[in-house]
């Protein structure tokens, strides 16, 4: 007779979706990813961001079980899956290329997972009808793919993946190759589908920031195939940890500065922080363009000269090269007075915070 | 008459100088003949012999073809590169020195004969002789289907095995798919020019094995019935068309 106190497996409690435990890929001397370590809750969204380069979709493919790991532990559900193939682990996979089959139609490239799967005719044909509706492809379901624009192809290729029910998402650069208008109107009907989807964990491998913003409950920056901070998204933003960080997500000023308590020295200029993540000696202050105003010159504000102004129709960019040394960037609304280039200027610091300067 | 019309001029006075004036004179030859040789017992079974032959050998080349190459582009083993390249030269050979490497190795008078490890006379059989035409030919397969495979995009193979597919269901149900046109290019080819062999058939010499092409050349140089030549000729001619039309239905 067994007590009713038998410990419930680890597994069976919460275990995270997806882990990367210390895993590593070598490919002969190149590093393409170094010792990444992370959980992806389930139902989380957990974006990868990071310039080519940073290893972000080998990290996804490590997940996936397209490359092996040289080093270190993939865990599905706290199944370690490092030594298994694609085929038997269940994961939903989204390309950049959309990768539909050619010769199928859409129905049957819809299908595709649910007959490897062996399931019922009639179950596969009711899923693939309910994944079509849930993309809004129900009209297309006996067309080729190259009958389909780029948006519907992708619209295909994510009903794809999630016919087979995965608990895990992954999707590599998966608006990527659409034009910008396309590029908005998937990003809102990926977060419809997000909202559907409330058990899923989700990869989502970008390299811009919008999409990790709008889509990730948690970003993880990535550069050089190493994780370089992760966090929720707005922590990220509004508190970044790194200079990296700062300036992939979201493009902020670095100014060098000298960090005192309350916020940073620029010049003989004290700017206030909100945060900061040095207590004192040589830092950078970071500020967003948004955040930066350009005024003349005064007795407040950081001094320096406008050396370009750039209309963009909704406001205007500036560039300003301090007087400290430091160039910055500015967005300015369409209706204010706008320095014109040459001029002498005052930049006034709104909202900003401080870290730690690179090791170089 | 307008200057584009006489530039077609030149080529086709050439291909009716030196391809449809001769066919013509073959066709005609055969005038008399036909109800003779074409009733013939003889005929009829050398007609299905080299069919018989040239289809066993193609679907040999397809079936090897297809194996080699899938193993060249997705199990690439260290070398693989140099075996492909090799493959490739035998492109470049005459059909009658594999009859000849086979005869030596293979032969009665040859290399495992002379070793004493079995007494070997297969190669002088209809298998043996498409034996050899698959050796021959399995190139002209692998060829385009190696180009195929190129083209596949790796995406789709790995999103096939994410969504389950084991690695036999990928190539049945995405990769060959995706080759088709360059296996009935591979296929057609072979079929057509395994129907036209002649060197290797002739060098091989086997036993009761005489094909359209070697048929011609029995009746047209070595019994002299020169009509008798050009029956087996035009029936040749024919099948080849045939062959050729249904090859350009599946490669277009």
């Amino acid at each position: 007779m067994t007590s009713t106190l038998t410990p419930v497996p680890a597994t069976a409690v919460e275990a995270p979706a997806i882990g990367w435990d210390g895993v590593s890929v070598r490919y002969g001397d190149a590093h393409a990813l170094r010792d990444l370590t992370l959980d992806v809750a389930r139902g989380e969204t957990v974006a990868l961001l990071g310039p080519s380069g940073s290893g972000k979709s080998t990290a996804l493919k490590a997940v996936a079980g397209f490359v092996r790991p040289t080093s270190g532990r993939v865990l599905l559900g706290g199944r370690d899956v490092t030594g298994e193939p694609p085929h038997r682990r269940g994961v939903g996979v989204v390309v950049q290329s959309y990768a539909l089959f050619p010769h199928m139609k859409v129905e049957d490239n819809v299908a595709f997972g649910l007959r490897a799967r062996r399931l019922p005719r009639a179950e596969v044909a009711a899923r693939v009808t309910e994944m079509l509706a849930m993309v809004g492809m129900t009209a297309h379901r006996g067309k080729l793919p190259r009958e389909l624009s780029g948006g519907q192809q992708q619209r295909i290729a994510i009903a794809r993946a999630l016919a087979i029910r995965p608990p895990v998402l992954l999707l590599d650069e998966p608006l990527s190759a659409l034009d910008a208008r396309l590029r908005q109107d998937m990003l809102d009907e990926l977060r419809r589908l997000r909202g559907e989807l409330p058990d899923t964990a989700i990869v989502y491998v970008t390299h811009d920031q919008t999409e990790a913003l709008v889509l990730a409950d948690r970003i993880a920056i990535m550069r050089d195939a190493r994780l370089v901070d992760v966090g929720p998204a707005d922590e990220l933003y509004h508190r970044p940890p790194s200079a990296f960080t700062a300036e992939f997500l979201g493009g902020a000023n670095l100014i060098p500065a000298e960090a005192v308590a309350g916020g940073a020295r620029v010049g003989d200029r004290t700017v206030p922080a909100a945060h900061s993540a040095v207590a004192s000696g040589p830092a950078l202050l970071c500020v967003r363009p948004h955040a930066l105003t350009v005024e003349v010159p005064g007795p407040d504000g950081l001094p320096g000269r406008v050396t370009a102004v750039q209309w963009r129709g909704s406001g205007y960019r500036l560039e300003v090269a301090l007087d400290c040394g430091a160039t910055v960037s500015a967005d300015l609304p369409a209706l204010t007075g706008v320095p014109a280039a040459g001029e002498p200027a005052a930049v006034r610091v709104g909202a900003a915070c401080v870290v730690a300067r690179e090791e170089p | 008459m307008t200057r584009r019309a006489l530039w077609t001029l030149p080529p086709l006075l050439l291909v009716a100088g030196f391809f449809v004036y001769p066919l013509t004179l073959t066709a005609l030859q055969s005038g008399g003949a036909w109800t003779r040789v074409a009733t013939s017992p003889e005929f009829g079974r050398t007609v299905l012999r080299t069919l018989e032959i040239a289809v066993c050998a193609t679907i040999g080349c397809l079936l090897l073809g297809t194996f080699f190459a899938l193993v060249l582009t997705y199990a690439p083993f260290p070398g693989a590169r140099a075996v492909a390249r090799l493959i490739d030269t035998v492109l470049a050979f005459p059909s009658y020195l594999i009859a000849l490497a086979f005869t030596v190795l293979y032969g009665s008078a040859g290399v495992v004969d002379g070793l004493g490890i079995a007494t070997l006379d297969f190669i002088y059989t209809p298998a043996g002789l498409v034996f050899a035409e698959i050796t021959f030919y399995t190139p002209f397969v692998m060829r385009p289907l190696l180009a195929a495979f190129g083209q596949v995009p790796p995406a789709q193979l790995e999103v096939a095995a994410s969504l389950g597919a084991r690695p036999w269901r990928v190539v049945r149900q995405v990769l060959l798919p995706e080759a088709l046109p360059a296996l009935a290019a591979g296929g057609g080819l072979t079929l057509l020019l395994t129907l036209n062999e002649f060197g290797l058939v002739l060098f091989i010499g086997a036993k009761d094995v005489t094909t359209l092409p070697m048929l011609v050349y029995t009746k047209g140089l070595v019994t002299f019935d020169q009509a008798g030549a050009a029956v087996a000729a035009v029936a040749q001619v024919a099948l080849s068309l045939t062959v050729y039309s249904l090859y350009r239905r599946v490669a277009r």
